[in-house]
């Protein structure tokens, strides 16, 4: 059933297209502020496109480019998750990063991170000499000649964050329409009437969030000045058993182009090990590459040697969505009733708080003041991460069904439910973790169907159509 | 309460051990498996098959898996579902989930007779897109098993070992029809002649040197690409069955600090299934991939025996057993270590690749058995350790040279 855009004569005072973790927390910030707000998603969940993939690290913009809006949004982003997550529920690892030279040149680099780091405001970053590296990163190979931690870079769950600002846009009255595709739209008297798969949607005022469709949909607006360059970043996830090798997140020394290969837990309990960076044309094709895969669990395990010793639970590539311009774009036409919001790459997940803080400010500026905040309704989501407890250790909770991330039918039932269902198999996955783990469902598949089947339909429903027989 | 022994896991290996040791007069004997219903992997393998090497008879995955149960049962076992381990400890302690809550549980033997799966697709680092379609056989045979709509209807099956062609029984039963099953080496893994009933019976080919190279597909699998004789074909299906290739489920172990073999994948074991000086014991698929379940449930039976002995105090440590490397063309050798009682010992190895040539025992490095053998990958290689090896040597090593 396609969901219903609007009444007819209903006129959103927003409409943000894209429900990635930016659209989700530009929909919040209005939602808050009292405004009436419509979240628009091409996807059949929110988190289809640039955000379901990342790093999945909190950062502290150490590395941004001073005086940039990236390094502003990051800085404020970073500092507004910090003051909410335990309110919604959400997990916080104070893991801290090391930075660690390898090489001569790359140890020469270290005063000007440094530099760099304070400039940006990160006042305790510091390097350390190679005793206390290995202090810091027990298992680090050895070889290391110098680094720079950085103590507030944290790691936080990049599936649960997004969800939580969007449910809480949710309850202040957002309406989001997944899996409604915007195709084009004509401004009128009082903004914009857009049209989408799902019939025309009058809103005051369009904020365009559409990540890797960013540059298509600002042609809606304006002959777009910028052209997005999906950028691949490929990552592998190594079993559980590997978190106790790495500490802390370890990091490479940037170059221009990418900040390189990381190794690095997850709020889940395993170890990542990624990006590649890997331009491309196509903003869909998030295949991996099997030699890829290879190529980094060696990176992985010349990093921490004990890696070498862990099995693959999983891979995985996300695109971040780049363009020409090294900052994020973010500008509001007045004229045109319309924000930019664009090219928000890796950072997007630690930004998108204070970048939506930022565009409920240029909202402000341009068309007119936002209502007095109310007083925010409380939202918390189901905790994913193992640093606290989960369902499955509290007496009653009934069958688990994915052993690997012990998920219970409980936690599937109610991510199937609510005022933001799963809208298919990975929103499910992403709410509950069900499947990611090291079996990758080879026990739990057929009974997470039985259970999400009749709810999203899904790929069961869809296999089981005569007309899909060939 | 500390019983005398709680198994982990209910499959063949395990509810076989478990019977035996209630045959034997234990009491309590404990078995914790976390899924619904006891039986392991054989109770979503709808063919004929089972039972033949431990009841004389031969049933289908679910029988087979009811009738290890029962008889489990009749001798007095207790089987728990719903219930998963969490740790074990050295001591014997097992953590355990349960619907009630999570609570430890003592014992003063733990067997873990985890078992097997199938390397998942990230796991064989298979490059492509990942829509929805591709599965192990596992999942695809819980789903038919389960009378599930069926995830596909016309697959490609990656693998021909013996659970290649399992998978194809139970395409057949669901009414699917294959594209083809590929195998990169020059003949199936399976012995022949599977390859002819596939083509002919079933009519699948079975394309061999032909090496899955990506998945396609944007919403659900749409083609697979094959490289085969130097050239990059296309073979349109909506799925993929990744057969084979399985690892031992040592989760458990591996997150409980036991010692894991980097060839076997499961934990090191001596030839009384110890797994080191603890109240830890392995037995069944989940010291090795694979094994039938007759030979998995002979395991079992072998163990609770071993444990019989333990908890008799007849053991000699563990430290003193006789450690067993494996070397040259072999992919592995288990035990790991043996015991050095008065018999001889027998040890399992399996070549890393097809392979011709000789299979020796080195005792501290010196040549005390050979022999030729034309080994191939999922084949079992035999050898037997003399009592007086067992008793001189320091290190063994076994090597395909």
């Amino acid at each position: 059933m396609p969901p219903r855009v609007s009444r007819r004569d209903e006129r959103h005072d927003v409409a943000v297209i894209g429900a990635g973790v930016v659209g989700c927390a530009i929909a919040r910030a209005f939602a808050l502020a009292g405004l009436g707000v419509a979240l628009i998603e091409r996807g059949r969940d929110i988190l289809s496109g640039a955000s379901k993939a990342n790093s999945a690290i909190l950062h502290t913009g150490f590395d941004a480019i001073p005086g940039s809006l990236e390094a502003a949004c990051v800085r404020d982003g970073h500092a507004l998750y910090r003051a909410l997550h335990a309110a919604f529920g959400l997990p916080l690892l104070e893991t801290g990063a090391l930075l660690v030279a390898w090489t001569p040149a790359e140890l020469a680099q270290l005063p000007e991170i440094v530099a760099r780091a304070r400039a940006n405001g990160v006042e305790d970053a510091r390097i350390v000499a190679v005793p206390d590296i290995y202090r810091f990163e027990p298992g680090l190979a050895a070889g290391a000649l110098g680094a720079v931690v950085v103590p507030g870079e944290a790691v936080i769950d990049p599936w649960s964050a997004p969800l939580a600002y969007a449910l809480q846009a949710v309850a202040h009255g957002a309406l989001v329409l997944r899996g409604v595709e915007v195709t084009g739209g004509q401004p009128d008297a009082h903004g914009w009437r857009l049209a989408t798969t799902a019939g025309t949607l009058r809103a005051r005022v369009v904020v365009n969030c559409a990540g890797l469709y960013g540059d298509l949909v600002e042609a809606i607006a304006r002959p777009s000045p910028f052209a997005i360059r999906p950028r691949k970043g490929q990552f592998v996830v190594l079993d559980k058993t590997a978190r106790r090798h790495v500490r802390g997140i370890v990091l490479p020394v940037p170059n221009e182009r990418t900040k390189g290969v990381l190794v690095s837990p997850t709020a889940f309990g395993n170890v990542i090990v990624g990006p590649t960076a890997e331009d491309q044309e196509d903003r869909r094709d998030t295949s991996v590459d099997g030699a890829t895969l290879e190529v980094l669990r060696a990176q992985g395990a010349r990093l921490v040697p004990a890696l070498a010793d862990e099995p693959v639970t999983a891979a995985y590539a996300g695109l971040r969505p780049a363009t020409q311009v090294k900052d994020f774009i973010v500008e509001a036409l007045p004229e045109r009733r319309w924000i930019t919001v664009s090219g928000i790459r890796s950072t997007g997940l630690t930004a998108s708080l204070g970048l939506a803080d930022h565009v409920a400010s240029l909202h402000a500026a341009h068309f007119g003041p936002l209502p007095p905040r109310p007083e925010p309704i409380p939202v918390r989501v189901p905790n994913l991460a193992e640093e606290s407890p989960r369902p499955w250790q509290t007496p009653g909770r009934g069958e688990i069904v994915c052993h690997c991330e012990m998920v219970t039918r409980a936690e599937l039932e109610a991510a199937l439910d609510g005022p933001l269902p799963a809208g298919d198999l990975g929103g499910l996955k992403r709410r509950t973790r069900c499947m990611l783990g090291r079996c990758q469902g080879f026990h739990c598949t057929r009974r997470v169907l039985e259970i999400a089947t009749p709810r999203i339909g899904g790929p069961a429903a869809l296999a089981a159509d005569p007309e899909a027989r060939r | 309460m500390t019983r005398p022994v709680v198994i982990v896991g209910a499959g063949p290996a395990g509810l076989s051990a478990a019977r035996c040791l209630a045959e034997a007069g234990l009491r309590d004997v404990r078995v914790l498996e976390r899924a619904t219903e006891p039986g392991g992997l054989p109770r979503s393998c709808l063919h004929p098959g089972w039972g033949m090497l431990d009841f004389g008879r031969v049933w289908t995955g679910p029988s087979y898996a009811r009738r290890l149960a029962e008889a489990a049962m009749a001798a007095g076992v207790e089987i728990v579902t719903g219930a998963a381990a969490t740790s074990i400890g050295a001591d014997g302690t097992v953590g355990v989930a349960r619907s009630e809550g999570h609570a430890p549980v003592g014992a003063r033997a733990v067997l873990i007779a985890t078992g097997i799966r199938e390397m998942s697709r990230a796991a064989r680092a298979i490059s492509g897109s990942r829509p929805w379609g591709v599965l192990n056989t596992g999942a695809f045979q819980d789903m038919v098993a389960a009378g599930s709509p069926p995830p596909f209807h016309a697959p490609v099956i990656v693998g021909t070992e013996w659970v290649a062609f399992s998978a194809l029984l139970t395409a057949r039963h669901a009414r699917i029809r294959p594209v083809a099953m590929i195998e990169p080496g020059p003949r199936i893994l399976a012995h022949r002649p599977a390859d002819l009933v596939a083509r002919h019976v079933f009519g699948v080919p079975v394309l061999l040197r032909t090496r899955l190279l990506a998945i396609d597909g944007a919403e659900r699998v749409e083609a697979v690409r094959v490289e085969c004789g130097g050239r990059v074909e296309r073979i349109a299906c909506d799925g993929v069955v990744l057969s084979g290739r399985f690892v031992p489920d040592a989760a458990l172990a591996r997150a409980s600090d036991i010692a894991i073999d980097r060839g076997t994948g499961g934990p090191v074991i001596d030839s009384a299934w110890r797994c080191g000086e603890g109240a830890v014991f392995a037995a069944g698929n989940a010291v090795r991939p694979v094994e039938h379940s007759g030979f998995v449930a002979r395991e079992g039976r072998a163990a609770a025996q071993a444990i019989l002995k333990a908890l008799a105090g007849a053991l000699p440590p563990f430290a003193e057993g006789l450690p067993v490397e494996a070397g040259g063309a072999l992919r592995y050798a288990y035990p790991q270590r043996l015991v050095r009682d008065a018999g001889g010992a027998t040890l399992h190895a399996r070549a890393a690749t097809a392979h011709d040539g000789w299979l020796r025992v080195l005792a501290d490095g010196r040549a005390v058995h050979e022999r030729r053998v034309r080994a191939l990958p999922e084949r079992r290689l035999r050898l037997d350790v003399a009592a007086a090896t067992l008793r001189d040597a320091a290190a063994l090593t076994v090597e395909l040279a």
